[in-house]
C-alpha cells in the first residue's frame, strides 16, 4: 500500500515549453485572411452537405428496374374472336386484349378511379371494379361508379413475323383524344 | 463489524446506499435529496425526467381535464415499439415470406397474440392522439405560448398516420397490397412531384420529361412503377427505422415544450 502511494506520487512530466511568442507572429493569420478562410470553409460545408443530400435523394430511384416484362408478344390476331373480350394476359400483363369488327385493342386493367383491377362481366358485358364500382363498357368507356375517365389502351403493333406486339410503356388515352393513334388500335 | 458501524451511524441501509460510490456515481448530485433544491436538481440531473416538469400543480394532472391521453399516446407508442421489435425477429419482407411469416406468428410462434398486441396497439394509438388533439383543442392549450407546441403535435400526428400506414402494408394480403395501391396512387397528383399533379408538365426541356412514372414522389415511395417487392421493402424500413428514428425526436421536443411552455394544461 505505501510503496504504491510512492509510486502515485511521482512528480508529472513537464513537457519543454514551445517557443510560442516568435513562431505565431511568424504564420500570424490576419482577421481579413482569417474571414476569407472562413467563408471559403463555410462553402466548402455546404456544397458537401448539399452534394450528401442530392446523392441520398438520387439514391432513392435505382438504375436497374426488377419488375415484369412491359413489352410482350400477344399471339398472333386470328387468336382472337370478333366480339370478345380475351383476358387470358390479364393476370400476367395486366391487358385485356379485345376484338371487334375492325381490328384489335389492348385495354389496360388498372381502374382509373384508384387503381385497383375490375372484372370482365361477360354476362353484363361490363368491367365491373370490386373497390368502389366503376363500370366500364367493353370499349373501356366510362359509365357508372367514380371512375373519372375511360380505361387507357397500350400501343399494339405487328412483329415482322405477324404475331401481336403489346407495349405497355406507351398509353393512349380516349379523354385527350390519344385513341386515334395509328397504334393504339391494330386493324386486321 | 458491520453491526458495529450501523450503531454508530444509525442510519438506515437505504441512506448507506445513497452514500456510497455506485450510488452516486449512476445519480449525479448524490445522496437522498432532502429539500426542494435537491430534488428538483435530481430531476434536472436525469436524462429520462429532465424532459418532464419539476413539479406539477395538482389540478394540472386531474384525469377529468387532460383524460391522459397524451402519457397513453406514449404508453401505446412504447408498447408498440417492444411488441415490434418482437415481430422483426421472425417477419421477413419478402413478397415470397412475409404473408406466411404473418400467419405463422399467429399461429405457431409463441404468444401469437403479440402480432394482435402490434395491430390493436396501433388502432389504439391513432385513437388516442386524436383524442388528445381533441382534448388540447376543447381546454384551449393550442394558445400561445403553446401554438409552436401545437404544430409540433400536428407532425406527430401526421407520423402516426404514416407509421399506420407503412405497417398496414406488411402483412401482404390482398386487402394490404390494394390498400396502398390506392394510397400510393395518391402521390401520382402531387403538385409538381407527381407525373399526374399539376405543374409537372413544366418541369420538362423540351420533350424531355423530368418527371415521369419512373421518377416522381410515388416511384420514391414504392420505388418502382408497380406495387411490388420494392414497395414492400421500402415501407419495412420506413415502418420499422426511419419513421419511428423521426417520430422519436419530435417527440422528445413535444414533451421538453411542455415542460416549458408552462406545464401540462396551466393557465399561462
Amino acid at each position: 500500500m505505501q510503496e504504491g502511494k510512492k509510486t502515485a506520487t511521482k512528480p508529472p512530466v513537464r513537457k519543454a515549453p514551445a517557443a510560442l511568442g516568435e513562431t505565431v507572429k511568424e504564420n500570424e493569420v490576419s482577421r481579413r485572411s482569417f474571414f476569407s478562410w472562413l467563408s471559403l470553409g463555410w462553402v466548402g460545408f455546404v456544397a458537401a452537405t448539399g452534394g450528401f443530400f442530392t446523392m441520398m435523394l438520387r439514391f432513392f430511384f435505382p438504375n436497374v428496374l426488377f419488375e415484369p416484362v412491359q413489352t410482350f408478344r400477344a399471339g398472333f390476331p386470328d387468336d382472337y374472336i370478333i366480339g370478345e373480350v380475351d383476358t387470358k394476359w390479364k393476370d400476367k400483363y395486366g391487358v385485356w386484349m379485345i376484338r371487334n369488327d375492325e381490328g384489335i385493342y389492348a385495354l389496360s386493367t388498372i381502374c382509373t378511379h384508384l387503381g385497383c383491377t375490375p372484372n370482365w362481366l361477360a354476362s353484363a358485358r361490363k368491367f365491373k371494379c370490386p373497390c368502389h364500382g366503376s363500370g366500364f363498357k367493353s370499349t373501356g368507356i366510362n359509365f357508372e361508379g367514380p371512375a373519372p375517365r375511360p380505361l387507357e389502351r397500350y400501343r399494339i403493333v405487328l412483329a415482322d413475323d405477324g404475331e401481336i406486339i403489346v407495349d405497355k410503356t406507351q398509353k393512349y388515352q380516349q379523354e385527350k383524344g390519344q385513341w386515334s393513334d395509328p397504334e393504339a388500335f391494330l386493324r386486321v | 463489524m458491520i453491526k458495529n458501524m450501523a450503531e454508530q451511524t444509525k442510519k438506515t441501509f437505504l441512506e448507506k446506499a445513497a452514500e456510497s460510490q455506485v450510488w452516486k456515481s449512476i445519480f449525479r448530485g448524490g445522496g437522498v435529496p432532502r429539500n426542494r433544491r435537491q430534488r428538483m436538481m435530481s430531476v434536472l440531473n436525469s436524462v429520462f425526467l429532465h424532459l418532464h416538469p419539476v413539479r406539477l400543480p395538482k389540478h394540472a394532472v386531474k384525469l377529468k381535464f387532460t383524460w391522459c391521453m397524451g402519457g397513453l399516446s406514449f404508453f401505446i407508442f412504447l408498447i408498440l415499439t417492444i411488441s415490434g421489435i418482437l415481430l422483426m425477429f421472425y417477419y421477413r419482407p419478402t413478397i415470397e415470406y412475409a404473408y406466411t411469416d404473418i400467419i405463422d406468428l399467429a399461429e405457431q410462434v409463441p404468444f401469437g397474440i403479440m402480432r394482435e398486441l402490434h395491430r390493436w396497439g396501433a388502432h389504439a394509438m391513432v385513437i388516442t392522439v386524436w383524442l388528445h388533439m381533441f382534448r388540447v383543442f376543447m381546454t384551449g392549450s393550442y394558445k400561445p405560448p403553446r401554438e409552436f407546441n401545437w404544430t409540433i403535435g400536428v407532425i406527430l400526428l401526421l407520423l402516426t398516420l404514416l407509421l399506420s400506414f407503412t405497417g398496414y402494408l406488411l402483412p401482404w394480403d390482398q386487402l394490404a397490397i390494394w390498400a396502398v395501391t390506392v394510397g400510393s396512387n395518391m402521390a401520382r397528383a402531387t403538385p409538381f412531384l407527381g407525373h399526374e399533379g399539376p405543374g409537372a408538365s413544366l418541369l420538362a426541356i423540351g420533350d424531355i420529361n423530368f418527371i415521369t412514372m419512373a421518377s416522381d414522389a410515388r416511384f420514391a415511395l414504392i420505388g418502382g412503377r408497380f406495387m411490388g417487392e420494392a414497395a414492400l421493402l421500402r415501407f419495412y424500413v420506413l415502418h420499422c427505422i426511419g419513421l419511428p428514428f423521426i417520430i422519436m425526436i419530435f417527440m422528445a421536443v413535444h414533451f421538453w415544450r411542455v415542460r416549458k411552455d408552462g406545464g401540462i394544461s396551466t393557465p399561462v
